[in-house]
């Protein structure tokens, strides 16, 4: 293929595993003591939404919601993984408020906090993961098998390709970054890998990389519904995998999903979560993350330094931001009506999975035998204020000094709890991480490609605000070759510029000769979907057969302020 | 009643020996032992022999310093009051003594600007967000110190020697800050306010000094209360536009460090800013009358750059693009006026909803 000409040869360097032995990896010691450690989770929890509805009427009242909204969910929106029980858990309970609400309130002393321990008992089990030794060795030995299977049965073009094994996913999926500093710091303190979120392969694809790079298994956050099929559910569970049930939104479930997140960073298990939430809608870069589990970095840190015993070294936590970069996003055309309509203000808004996991396997069969490479860039340490760290873990000031973190939740001279201060450090970190994300990402030709045919014609029609403009029928929009690569170099280079200044990365493959660049990116931008968002016609000049998609895949470099130079 | 236990506490620190500075360090130290920074070393011999210094007659628990980094040791909490002009460069000497645990209240009711090399404020065409910064982004950006806040409110030094009843803000995201500060200014003639809103209370505190100095140039023609009323109220108005466009929220406009430092600064003869409107209205050209000033009026430079934010922006801001011509091009105050009142543009309030 020309273009894999264009790419730089990956260097396809095997790391090992900075921890021997799979006993000595916190996820799996923390899986082995799972019974007390849910236990742990579950009673702090508790402790927590009484702190936060310190009345019994408050409580009562969260409870009384909590077990309406369970079960308004279970009549509206059930899941292949949803316990058989459920129905009968959430009607005793029901019944035993009743019971509680009907008598004088003296005579039922604590028994609205023994309904209370015994729902976050629930969720504390309904999320934890349980990670095991063997089926971890053999889910990893799987994947690796068959990936490596069905990239040479695609790329070796000779009878018995399928079992060769000159390809390797190293080769389709770059690694570049801060992997020399990640794979130190993951040996001095506990990691919370924070990646963009653009696709349900990421889940998976991010798993590969830990793996890749050595590292211990880490604890992640896995959407519920990729539980429901079995075979996903297997390797999610063996990887290390905890549930995020997105349909609970009630309290003492959120309580009980931070504080799991919480106290397994604590304990120093490596851990990952997605802080943009759910999958990008738009297609661009997080710019808002979810608070609630970032706050657990911060929290946890605070814990650490409170309980450090003197004398000892208090665990560092380092944030890792990541991003994962695509030609191509299989759920695209969903993602990006989903966003239209809620812009549209259409409220809406089905929580559903039309691909289902099926359609997962299909992609990730496709993206195998197909060209497409993905690169994933690590990004540089920072310590929960979001400061960097050096390769030691010490976090610099913007002078390279060396500061104690520790010296943040000081206050007259004393370690300090102030829920407030740790909200705002909170938002700080998260500011901070888009920061970075914009920083790392690497813009791919199909990117550039896709932004400016997309700011092109918007351009054209200067009077349409967006939804007009995507209203436009396709086949009436048709762009200058000439101009249109004018365009893009001229958008190069601005991204070149943007690189020196350290706002932002790009691939190699964005070197060299324009037209290959345009045509590299053409060739990638939503490579499999139906309709493809940009393509040539006989004449050579650009059309599009799906503008949202155009959309879609140009809105990754929005946020980089380029608009104003098309 | 306050300084009983006041060995206990580690004292708190003010830089910057103005007359502003001066006044805080006065209020504080009715609570605290107060380490005051100046740079010239004869203002701190004055201190400590006279207890006088720029008016104000010094309380005792106020001891003079010129050594940066024994304050930033001594104090967790320190009060930069310094121009904005001189702002980051202070922040540049006391960052490498700051730690975290650090908290910083400002009190400097200027902006800072970063320009592209060779050019000056008067040769830059243009100034845009990133170039623009208030003191609490100084702060930020030079120092490690994230719990920072700023003090702003009509606060008129001299008024406040004078213990007449008065008020501030202190902004802060962190009410942690707010409550400190409130703890340590307090008293019977000092009402001290909370806010979130940081950047919008400092852009307030910043923005109303334009319109200081188009209420002092109304005075010194001779105008009354009709045209004052008209300039304050559409100046709230534009200040509110132009803070908005710079990352402030609407409500910081409305309060105590927005409309009452506004209403106070524009009606004052105590104003410096107010007094440069009044003296250019009297026929002194801007050169004499930053020549007869003892400490700077930051309104001017605010003019200038907001100014420029507001050709990049393009942003309508018309008493603040007529000042500048007034203070920097050849504009007499009276063409200026009458220019205003036929300005087109007349909708009342646009700014709520």
């Amino acid at each position: 293929m020309p273009v894999e000409v264009l790419e730089k040869k990956n260097k396809n360097k095997q790391y090992k595993p900075i921890l021997e032995g799979i006993p000595d990896w916190p996820v799996y010691r923390l899986s082995r003591n799972r019974k007390e450690f849910i236990e742990e989770v579950a009673q702090k929890s508790a402790e927590r939404i009484k702190q936060l509805r310190p009345t019994r009427k408050q409580l009562i009242d969260e409870l009384e919601a909590t077990v309406y909204r369970e079960q308004q969910r279970m009549k509206r929106n059930r899941w292949r993984v949803d316990p058989p029980d459920e129905g009968k858990f959430w009607s005793k309970i029901k019944q035993d408020l009743i019971d509680l609400t009907g008598k004088p309130l003296d005579e039922h002393s604590r028994k609205e906090e023994e309904i209370l321990n015994i729902i976050v008992h629930r969720y504390a089990s309904e999320i934890a993961g349980n990670f095991k030794p063997s089926s971890y060795r053999f889910a990893r030995e799987m994947i690796k098998f068959w990936f490596s299977r069905l990239l040479n049965a695609s790329r070796v073009k000779k009878f018995g390709g399928f079992f060769r094994n000159q390809y390797t996913l190293r080769d389709k999926i770059q690694i570049v970054g801060k992997v020399k500093q990640l794979r130190s710091l993951a040996r001095k303190g506990t990691i919370v890998m924070v990646p963009t979120h653009f696709s349900n392969l990421d889940s998976i694809l991010i798993g590969w990389i830990i793996h890749a790079l050595g590292l211990p298994a880490f604890i992640y956050g896995a959407g519920l519904n990729l539980f429901n099929m079995k075979i996903f559910a297997y390797f999610m569970n063996s990887l290390g995998a905890y549930k995020v049930d997105r349909r609970k939104k009630n309290l003492p479930y959120l309580e009980t999903l931070k504080m799991y997140s919480g106290i397994a960073i604590q304990r120093g298990a490596h851990s990952l979560f997605f802080p943009g939430g759910t999958r990008s809608r738009s297609g661009m870069i997080e710019k808002m993350l979810k608070l609630g589990l970032l706050s657990t970095t911060v929290e946890a840190q605070r814990n650490i330094y409170l309980n450090t015993p003197p004398g000892e070294k208090p665990q560092k936590i380092f944030v890792v931001p990541v991003t994962l970069n695509y030609h191509f996003v299989l759920e695209a055309p969903e993602l990006i009506d989903d966003y239209l309509s809620i812009k549209g203000q259409d409220r809406y808004l089905p929580e559903q999975d039309p691909h289902g996991s099926w359609g997962l396997v299909k992609f990730m069969i496709k993206f195998f035998t197909k060209g497409s490479n993905i690169s994933v860039s690590i990004g540089r340490g920072l310590d929960v204020l979001g400061n960097y760290v050096d390769d030691e873990g010490n976090s610099l000031d913007v002078h390279g000094r060396v500061i104690n973190t520790e010296d943040y939740f000081i206050s007259s001279g004393q370690l300090t709890v102030d829920a407030q201060r740790e909200n705002e450090y909170t938002r700080m970190l998260s500011q901070r991480i888009v920061t970075e994300y914009h920083r790392i990402n690497r813009i791919f030709a199909s990117h550039l490609v896709a932004f400016v045919a997309f700011e092109l014609w918007q351009k054209k029609h200067p009077k349409l605000d967006l939804f007009g403009l995507l209203r436009l029928p396709e086949e009436e929009l048709v762009l200058d070759y000439a101009e249109f690569r004018k365009t893009c170099k001229r958008i190069r280079k601005k991204i070149y510029q943007l690189k020196k200044e350290d706002k932002a990365n790009h691939a190699t493959h964005l070197k060299g000769k324009i037209d290959l660049v345009i045509k590299h990116g053409l060739e990638n931008v939503g490579i499999f979907h139906l309709k493809r968002p940009l393509l040539q016609n006989k004449e050579g000049n650009i059309i599009t057969q799906d503008l949202n998609l155009l959309y879609y895949y140009h809105n990754r470099m929005v946020g980089y302020d380029l608009e104003k130079f098309i | 009643m306050t300084s009983r236990n006041l060995s206990d506490h580690p004292p708190v620190g003010v830089i910057g020996a103005g007359n502003f500075g001066s006044a805080v360090a006065n209020l504080l130290a009715r609570h605290r032992n107060v380490l005051l920074y100046a740079r010239d070393e004869k203002v701190i011999k004055r201190i400590t022999q006279t207890r006088e210094n720029r008016g104000h007659s010094m309380h005792k628990n106020v001891t003079p310093t010129s050594d940066l980094q024994l304050l930033a040791r001594e104090c967790e909490v320190i009060f930069p009051i310094v121009p904005s002009s001189h702002f980051r460069s202070m922040m540049k000497k006391l960052s490498p003594h700051l730690h975290p645990y650090h908290i910083l209240i400002h009190g400097t009711k200027g902006l800072d600007i970063t320009l592209p090399k060779g050019q000056t404020i008067e040769t830059v065409s243009k100034l845009n967000r990133s170039q623009v910064k208030t003191m609490s982004e100084v702060i930020r950006e030079e120092s490690v110190v994230v719990r920072v806040g700023c003090l702003a409110g009509p606060n008129l030094s001299k008024e406040l020697a004078a213990r007449h009843p008065a008020a501030t803000v202190i902004a802060s995201p962190f009410n942690e800050v707010i409550s400190l500060g409130k703890k340590l200014l307090r008293n019977d003639r000092f009402q001290v306010y909370g806010n979130n809103e940081l950047i919008g209370v400092e852009l307030a505190g910043v923005l109303k000094n334009i319109i200081a100095i188009a209420s002092g140039a109304l005075s010194g023609m001779g105008y009354g209360e009709n045209a004052r009323g008209l300039l304050i109220s559409r100046g709230v108005v534009e200040m509110i536009h132009v803070g908005r466009a710079l990352g402030g929220n609407t409500k910081a406009f409305l309060g105590v460090a927005g409309i009452g430092d506004l209403v106070t600064t524009s009606n004052s003869t105590l104003s410096r800013n107010f007094q440069v409107g009044y003296k250019l209205a009297q026929g002194m050209t801007l050169e004499e009358i930053l020549a007869s000033m003892d400490e700077i009026a930051e309104g001017v430079n605010t003019v200038r750059i907001i100014k420029k934010c507001a050709d990049y922006y393009k942003l309508r801001a018309p008493i603040t693009t007529t000042l500048y011509k007034v203070l920097f091009e050849d504009l007499t105050v009276k063409q200026a006026i009458s220019y205003l009142m036929r300005y087109p543009l007349n909708v009342d309030i646009d700014f709520l909803d």
